[in-house]
């Protein structure tokens, strides 16, 4: 009886939230080997397997270039934000300037305006920029990744600040007394000890860019230069009913990035996370 | 909290000694600065080219700084701070300002452009072909890709056979080598355009029309043009327009950025000029806006609250489930329970909302109900806040079990031994420090809620709608309202649209620095 009150409703709880959890991913998995591919045709349970839905993606849809292109788009783009941020929560933690408080304040301010509420002024800045810089308007990597960076400075700024304050400050204090510059602090002394918000603001860079539509699809309109969301949403968007297993075959596809980013980092993550939040 | 605070006073930090140049790091530092001067030589060809110096100087400007200050040892915090900021306030700072600019105008669909647009526009729509109109050899041509440049007409005049190039911008002569015809043969800097390739643009062609001093010039298929004459013209003595056929006029009304007759009755064509505070005191006052507006924004924050809380308390729960090592495979469950934050957001918003389908749906099918989840407001408010639930809850859980782990175990075992119930230990000792932790991201979580765009716009599209109002659905948040006030079908507002993230914008900025206060109050407590 004990065990049913210490243990067993653990196992309640857990095994409730599992099927809850899966049911979903279940019922995408089968859609996905669906030999039919309709929507109506779908059971939360596989009535027969097929690899006919992913064919016909990559044979139907440019669905090759979609997820390279947002491999490459969110991959360099996380990978640059979060170089960004950890430049600008090193300022912010360890040195004193005139204007520290203000500049936090602000960065934390500015993101609060939702962004792509901006999209139409960003259209017309980008119009702009594609008559004078082609390589880097509108359908190019370069320039949905510049906009995305516009971001950079932000949550994840406070975040990391949060844990550098935890980094004891005596660290590189010796460092700078043994002769250390201040990059040779940051790139050799600090960057390695806060290894893991690094690996949590990555991965959240990641997560939040693979999956940003609207932009995306405001920047990108050439088929060949979507991305998985502007290209996938666009697959449902006509034939909903008849594309759902394509569909279905290319969410499965999109999640695996995702998960071999977390699979990666996943000793970092809990600890980045809750040791960042501690100081906000 | 930090080892710094374990004893002794505060050491002050000593001022950095003479910063010594590093030639490990010049070896890195020379090659980026070369690399941005070659960028920015590069980015100033254009930009010389079109002519557009003010750019040219910020260009300049901003290059030599980065120069000064990376090649100076002083400034060193403005070294790491350039980066992110000079992003920030070319893709964030400055597109925020542009729309907060655009909130005190009437910017739209019909107010465009400038007065001198509007006049020319309403001249040239209104041009028709009377009978003397001085007819043209047409020849179409482009400056770009024949399929998709820009078009332009080159039309011969037949006394003179000069060559002329025109688009909507007016007319302009050319040397171009011209046949028997008339037709143009050749011309610098033109494609001309095949009459296949012209066919398949006939509709793009027919709609282009050249302004002139009293009209306009079109085409007439695809190798003739006439010069027609404006049946509406505008008329500077009275700034008005006139129809010339029935003597109707329409007085320009500055205030309004429109042409108004003497019923009020506007042309379609206006243009952009300021309105003051009249976008946002709309929103306040306008019956028929501030009525629905309320509505949407209690939902809107009832929204947030459910998606956080609701993430949060079953995070939360689960994460306690877990947290005993007398829970067989804890790894399994922990990377099994995880997978919905894994998958695509957008994608699976989309699932979700075939998985609520009335006829074929899976949860209709699965428990035998036949509800139509996004026909009335309650149970598709339900179904959204349901979605969040699984979307967001493996997020919550994955923070609450790092959070969990931080927290000695001892204490909980003291209060035990104090005669506390588990509930009770839990309660006063584990959730207010789990609190301290957990705050700040529920702040940042509410205010991402908050502006949730895609989990209405991908699920419900803001729907049931009531049936007086096509414009404010049941499901709508602020930011999907504002969407489709700024984009949907109903004719682009983009001023109104701008005055409601402004809005938006104050709420959330509100609500955040309110808990942020808080937040500290807490950890001065518990710390």
């Amino acid at each position: 009886m004990t065990w049913v009150k210490q243990v067993g409703w653990r196992h309640v709880v857990g095994l409730f939230m599992l099927v809850f959890a899966l049911a979903p991913i279940l019922f995408v998995v089968s859609a996905a080997v669906n030999p039919l591919g309709t929507l109506s045709s779908s059971e939360i349970v596989p009535t027969g397997a097929s690899g006919g839905n992913f064919s016909r993606l990559f044979a139907d849809t440019e669905f090759g270039s979609w997820f390279l292109n947002s491999l490459l788009i969110a991959g360099l783009s996380s990978a640059a934000s979060v170089f960004i941020s950890a430049l600008a929560a090193y300022a912010f933690s360890r040195r004193r300037f005139r204007g520290r408080r203000v500049g936090l304040l602000a960065v934390l301010l500015i993101q609060m305006f939702p962004q792509f509420l901006a999209i139409v002024a960003i259209f017309l800045i980008f119009s702009a920029v594609t008559d004078y810089w082609p390589a880097l308007g509108f359908n190019t990597w370069w320039g949905l990744i510049l906009l995305y960076l516009g971001g950079a400075l932000g949550v994840n700024t406070w975040l990391m600040k949060g844990f550098f304050d935890t980094v004891p400050r005596e660290l590189d204090e010796s460092a700078t007394m043994d002769g250390a510059g201040h990059p040779q602090v940051f790139f050799r002394i600090l960057l390695p000890l806060v290894a893991p918000i690094l690996a949590v603001t990555a991965l959240l860079a990641f997560i939040g860019t693979i999956n940003e539509f609207l932009i995306a699809n405001v920047f990108l309109t050439d088929t060949g230069a979507k991305t998985l969301p502007v290209g996938l949403v666009g697959l449902v968007a006509g034939e909903r009913n008849a594309n759902f297993g394509m569909f279905c075959a290319g969410t499965l596809l999109t999640a695996i990035p995702t998960v071999l980013v977390f699979q990666l980092l996943q000793r970092y993550i809990t600890d980045g996370l809750t040791a960042g939040a501690v100081k906000g | 909290m930090t080892a710094t605070k374990l004893g002794g006073p505060v050491v002050q930090a000593r001022p950095a000694p003479e910063e010594r140049p590093d030639r490990r790091g010049h070896l890195i530092k020379i090659p980026i600065l070369g690399l941005t001067t070659a960028i920015a030589i590069w980015a100033a060809f254009p930009l010389i080219d079109n002519g557009a110096w003010t750019g040219l100087a910020i260009l300049a400007a901003t290059t030599a700084g980065l120069l000064y200050l990376y090649l100076t040892p002083r400034h060193v915090p403005l070294k790491y701070l350039a980066p992110g900021t000079i992003l920030l306030i070319l893709f964030q700072v400055f597109p925020v300002l542009y729309t907060a600019s655009t909130a005190f105008t009437n910017f739209g669909d019909g107010h465009r452009g400038s007065k001198q647009e509007a006049v020319t526009a309403i001249q040239t729509a209104s041009v028709t072909q009377v009978p003397g109109s001085q007819q043209y050899a047409l020849t179409v041509a482009t400056t770009g890709d024949p399929a998709t440049g820009p078009l332009v007409f080159l039309i011969t005049d037949p006394a003179t056979r000069q060559v002329s190039a025109g688009d909507a911008d007016g007319l302009e002569p050319i040397d171009a080598t011209v046949n028997s015809a008339g037709r143009v043969t050749a011309a610098d800097g033109y494609t001309l355009l095949t009459a296949g390739q012209a066919g398949t643009r006939s509709a793009e062609i027919t709609a282009l029309a050249v302004p002139t001093a009293g009209g306009a010039i079109r085409s007439s298929g695809l190798s003739r043009a006439y010069e027609g004459r404006a049946g509406r013209a505008y008329d500077v003595g009275c700034d008005c327009i006139r129809d010339t056929a029935t003597g109707r006029t329409w007085t320009a009304d500055e205030q309004a950025g429109a042409f108004v007759d003497g019923n009020g009755e506007r042309l379609a064509q206006g243009w952009k000029v300021g309105v003051g505070f009249s976008n946002f005191t709309r929103v306040l006052t306008e019956p028929a806006i501030a009525g629905p507006f309320l509505r949407t924004l209690v939902w809107n924050f009832a929204f947030a609250v459910a998606s956080t809380g609701g993430t949060f308390v079953l995070g939360l729960l689960l994460a306690i489930a877990l947290h005993s090592p007398r829970v067989r495979g804890r790894t399994a469950y922990r990377v099994l329970l995880v997978l919905p934050y894994a998958m695509p957001s957008f994608a699976m918003l989309l699932v979700w909302r075939d998985m609520f389908n009335t006829d074929f749906g899976l949860i209709n099918n699965l428990f035998g109900l036949d509800v139509d989840w996004f026909g009335g407001s309650a149970s598709a408010r339900l179904a959204v806040i349901l979605v969040q639930l699984w979307l967001g809850y493996p997020y919550m859980f994955l923070v609450a079990t790092g959070a969990l782990q931080a927290i000695p175990r001892e204490l909980a075992e003291a209060s035990r031994i104090d005669g506390a119930s588990a509930w009770g230990g839990f309660r006063r000792i584990t959730l207010p420090l789990l609190m301290v932790a957990l705050t700040p991201l529920l702040i940042s979580s509410f205010a991402f809620n908050f502006n949730n765009f895609n989990a209405v716009y991908l699920t419900t599209e803001g729907a049931p709608f009531p049936a007086d109002n096509p414009a404010n659905g049941a499901t709508d948040l602020l930011i999907t309202y504002t969407y489709r006030i700024a984009f949907g079908g109903g004719g682009a507002q983009y001023g109104y649209a701008a005055a409601i993230s402004i809005f938006i914008f104050l709420i959330v900025a509100v609500v955040s620095a309110i808990s942020f206060r808080r937040t500290r109050h807490l950890e001065e407590v518990h710390s």
